[in-house]
């Protein structure tokens, strides 16, 4: 039967939720309006908290607008949520899948509580196991796999019967740049072969641009919408790359550029080089005044400036999160040369860490110099987060070298650890203190006191924008602001070294930059900074970088020498083409060696 | 020095400043063990008030009337039932309507005054031996006391004059108090330190703690004081219902007192702490607590007697620091022991707190798997 209905309909739809300490009520979707067309694939792009997910689980019936209409399947979900229920399919971020159950007992228990028929199963198995490639691991239990690997049955679980509306919420956070790759491919085939209709949320750009329709939703409304065409267009004609001076870190010239706000919209390093938005009024001779005379290439735009054009105009000014700090450090050391010596902070030999028979981490090594910017890259599950333990002393390694500012820290006296910040992966501090007594205690726990600890906390406070916050307890801040406590924890001893583990997993573009920003002033005043990410692009403000996949090395040196590594003399990829090169050829080596030790 | 003294001051305001920030701790601190101490003192006893009885009197003679009268005017005897004939005896039983049944045969009269042996038959409900055993004992004396005044020609040429020490009426609620002292505040305090490092590890702040320049032991000593200071206040609550609602009277100093129960709440803590570092989640770490628990309860000698449990079980006690405590508290409390006379307590419970505190701090940063 053909389709002509719109998937979905809704019609200026509210939701507010109350805030329990304050007695204040937050309208997280505001007067929505959108339409999904039937087999279509459809985004919902936004910075985090903009209402995606509300949105979402409202079209899934799972809980009531305040306001509006809402037609999903041409019924009205709010009055008859188990109609639409049993006809849509949804998969939420955070997908409820049985760690201790087998990719296989997952998939029958799906079946069963959907109440797939015995005769269609093992046909719908067949087909999922093999879009999502985990035929080989049918036996083994789901808390034993990769994220891709998890996110991929997540969505197998999802699809044990063909939903004529299929709801994903952001499916592809923190997974390797392949995983992606093959997740999109499988949406791809999908809507292919059974015409579905997608409507997704995700905070990757670069994905949404696969879609046909982009809604982008910022605060509860609706910023725009259309195809990635017309979003795209907002930055039409105000891209531009510049190379920064010979031997200037491009993002010393991209945080010039970031700045200055009132000229510029946005700016990233873009392999070796920055990549910028001009603002449509801003006077050309200001541009000319701030890039002193380096030659600008105009550019296309892509879907990211678009969308960060629209982010920009609505606040006008920089949000609060990404206000930079210390600016006169910036200025008075561009060139970045006497920051570094050559002296190795960390070196790393032959380390090797092993759960079992698995092993994590397989005869790495590497270095850093004082005052670089490090950079430890990799899917999730490569090993990356054990390497960065193992440095910090959390865990101890099977066996191999290595040092921390000149000691392990793993059996050197307690006060070497003053020598190195921390800020962990998720928020790690007391969430019923206030700022102020999480400041204070671990304050207390570097060795400072009284006067001196005053002061600290005063400047850190300062740094990083937390003033009028200090007596909020630390739990209850918003997601911003926990981040730069952490910072701000991590940073209130001065340390030599910060080690800051996927301090950018799941925060939107535009917090990206603010947080980058600060890492950027950081170094200028001398800090090693060691980082792991999986965001590929964010190599691009590294210094040097090595890439970890299943454990082992698979590249190291600048972002350039990777790149080159990747490419031969193709040096203008982008780091995730670079990254899925390397990897994908690292993987294939291994199927022809059955697993020989390289490196 | 300082410095160290400091830092451990500041681990312990950031623990109790954790603990009391959580509303729902701060009502777990203080209402169960004061709830529970009541409970206890009420309900777990094994003295006999209100003991319904039946009577079948077949005589109807004086004799048998004054030794009824006797039994009903001790106050705990009460007589719910009088029989007819033996048939209604199984009756009263299998209901549950009385614990015993007296009967007193139909010469009774005639067998006392000839001065002959005059059988009074006992029929117990030994469902609950316990009861059924005191309530047996308690008829023997009153028949025992009635027997000397029949004066007659066979005068009694023994008798047993029996002085209860440290609790003369017998009372169980006084065996009890002192113990629950202990044990009341253990379970918490124990649950308290096994869920600390346990939920610590979970938010991730273990780590942002281990890579600080605090060692271990700071860490651990950190842990410990706050908890003990909190497991000190639970028993305090315990002991001021025992002295001044129950009214159960101290023999004992307080100091002596205190000290047994601050080493035997290091102790307990050492053992929720480890515990806490075995644990990587706080619900394994609650279900460990509850399931260690129990039996170091039945274990301690609480409600019954570690020296009548088998060879084995006596052996496994020594490893109990609640066994210790519940001795330690009965002989202070009660008996009015010094410092000297209960070190046989004390040193098992430094023994046992130099094991498992130092065993905990190194788990904090080694694993066992």
């Amino acid at each position: 039967m053909e389709q002509t209905q719109p998937a979905l309909v809704a019609n200026d739809i509210y939701k507010r939720f109350p805030v329990k300490k304050t007695g204040q009520i937050v309208e997280a979707v505001a007067g929505v309006s959108m339409e999904v067309s039937a087999g279509s694939l459809t985004a919902l792009v936004g910075p985090d908290g903009a209402g995606k997910t509300t949105l979402l689980r409202m079209f899934a019936g799972l809980i009531k607008p305040d306001d509006g209409h809402l037609q999903v399947l041409n019924v009205n979900v709010v009055t008859d949520p188990q109609t639409v229920q049993d006809r849509i399919s949804y998969m939420p971020q955070r997908f409820g899948l049985y760690e201790d159950l087998s990719v296989q007992e997952n998939l029958d228990l799906y079946a069963d509580l959907h109440g797939v028929p015995q005769e269609v199963r093992g046909q719908r198995y067949r087909r999922l196991l093999e879009m999502t490639d985990l035929i080989r691991f049918t036996q083994r239990p789901a808390g034993k796999l990769s994220g891709g690997m998890k996110q991929k049955l997540g969505l197998a679980c999802t699809l044990v019967r063909s939903p004529e509306l299929l709801l994903l919420d952001e499916p592809t956070v923190g997974v390797d740049p392949l995983s992606r790759r093959e997740l999109w491919e499988i949406i791809g085939q999908l809507i292919d072969e059974e015409q579905l209709t997608v409507l997704i949320t995700t905070a990757y750009l670069d994905e949404a641009e696969r879609c046909t329709r982009i809604h982008v939703l910022e605060e509860g409304k609706l910023l725009a919408e259309g195809p990635p065409d017309e979003i795209r267009q907002y930055a039409g004609d105000l891209c531009f790359v510049t190379a920064p001076h010979q031997g200037q870190p491009s993002r010393v010239l991209q945080a010039q550029l970031l700045d200055d706000s009132k000229n510029i919209i946005d700016a990233v390093p873009q392999s070796g080089a920055v990549r910028f938005i001009r603002r449509p009024h801003a006077r050309q001779q200001d541009i000319d005044a701030l890039l002193s005379g380096i030659e600008v290439i105009p550019v296309e735009a892509r879907l990211e400036d678009g969308f960060m054009v629209l982010l920009r105009e609505q606040h006008q000014m920089i949000p609060p999160d990404t206000l930079p700090f210390e600016r006169p450090a910036l200025s008075a050391t561009t060139s970045g040369e006497n920051r570094q010596s050559d002296e190795k902070i960390i070196e790393v030999r032959d380390l090797v860490r092993k759960f079992g028979d698995f092993i994590a981490v397989d005869h790495v090594s590497f270095w850093v110099r004082r005052g670089e910017i490090f950079g430890l890259l990799g899917p999730n599950g490569a090993g990356k987060t054990t390497t960065f333990r193992i440095l910090c002393g959390l865990l101890p390694a099977s066996s191999g070298f290595l040092q921390v500012a000149g000691v392990n820290l793993r059996h050197a006296r307690a006060p070497a650890r003053r020598r190195i910040g921390y800020v962990a992966q998720k928020f790690a501090l007391y969430g019923d203190l206030t700022v102020r007594e999480n400041l204070e205690f671990f304050g207390n726990a570097y060795g400072l006191f009284g006067e001196r600890l005053h002061e600290r906390i005063q400047v850190v406070i300062q740094q990083f924008d937390l003033a009028g916050r200090e007596q909020s307890p630390s739990g209850q801040l918003p997601g911003g602001f926990r981040q730069r406590l952490a910072m701000a924890v991590g940073l209130l001893h001065e340390p030599e070294i910060l080690f800051l583990d996927e301090p950018t997993s799941g925060i939107d573009p535009l917090r990206r930059r603010g947080f980058w920003r600060h890492i950027t002033a950081l170094s200028e005043m001398g800090t090693t900074i060691i980082i792991t990410t999986h965001f590929m692009e964010e190599a691009e403000y590294c210094d040097r970088i090595v890439i970890q996949d299943n454990g082992r090395l698979v590249a190291m040196g600048t972002p350039q020498e990777v790149r080159g590594q990747a490419g031969g003399k193709d040096a203008t990829l982008t780091m995730e083409e670079a990254f899925i090169r390397i990897v994908a050829r690292e993987r294939e080596r291994d199927k022809s060696t059955e697993r020989a030790p390289s490196l | 020095m300082l410095d160290l003294v400091r830092r451990i001051i500041s681990l312990c305001r950031k623990e109790f400043l954790a603990i009391l920030k959580d509303p729902a701790n701060r009502v777990i601190l203080v209402v169960p063990s004061l709830v529970e101490s009541f409970l206890f003192g009420y309900a777990a006893t094994f003295d006999l008030i209100n003991v319904p009885y039946a009577l079948l009197d077949q005589s109807r003679g004086a004799a048998s009337v004054e030794l009824i009268a006797r039994l009903d005017g001790t106050g705990v005897f009460q007589r719910v039932a009088t029989l007819q004939t033996q048939r209604d005896i199984a009756g009263v039983i299998d209901s549950q309507q009385v614990l015993m049944v007296i009967q007193i045969g139909p010469r009774f009269e005639q067998q006392v005054n000839a001065g002959e042996l005059a059988p009074v038959q006992l029929i117990l409900d030994a469902r609950n031996s316990n009861s059924a055993g005191s309530a047996a004992g308690y008829v023997a004396s009153i028949i025992e006391s009635y027997n000397t005044t029949l004066g007659g020609n066979a005068r009694q040429p023994l008798t047993v004059e029996a002085r209860a020490w440290y609790n003369p009426n017998l009372e169980t609620r006084w065996n009890l108090m002192p113990g629950l002292i202990a044990s009341l505040s253990m379970i918490q305090t124990m649950l308290l330190a096994a869920l600390t490092v346990a939920r610590e590890r979970e938010n991730g702040t273990f780590d942002q703690l281990l890579v600080t320049p605090f060692s271990p032991m700071e860490i651990m000593v950190g842990k410990v004081i706050p908890i003990v200071a909190i497991g000190l206040l639970q028993s305090t609550i315990v002991l001021l219902v025992s002295l001044y609602w129950f009214e159960v009277p101290l023999a004992g100093s307080l100091i002596t007192l205190y000290t047994g129960l601050t080493l035997f709440t290091i102790a307990s803590v050492g053992v929720g702490l480890a515990i806490s570092a075995v644990c990587t989640t706080m619900q394994q770490a609650m279900l460990y607590t509850f399931m260690l628990v129990m039996p170091l309860i039945m274990l301690s000698g609480l409600a019954t007697p570690v020296r009548n449990m088998p060879e084995f079980l006596q052996v496994i006690t020594l490893a109990n620091p609640l066994r210790f405590a519940v001795d330690l508290m009965q002989r202070v409390y009660l008996e009015g022991a010094d410092l000297m006379m209960v070190g046989y307590d004390l040193i098992p419970l430094l023994i046992m707190s130099t094991v498992t505190l130092p065993f905990a701090a190194w788990l904090f940063r080694n694993r066992l798997l």
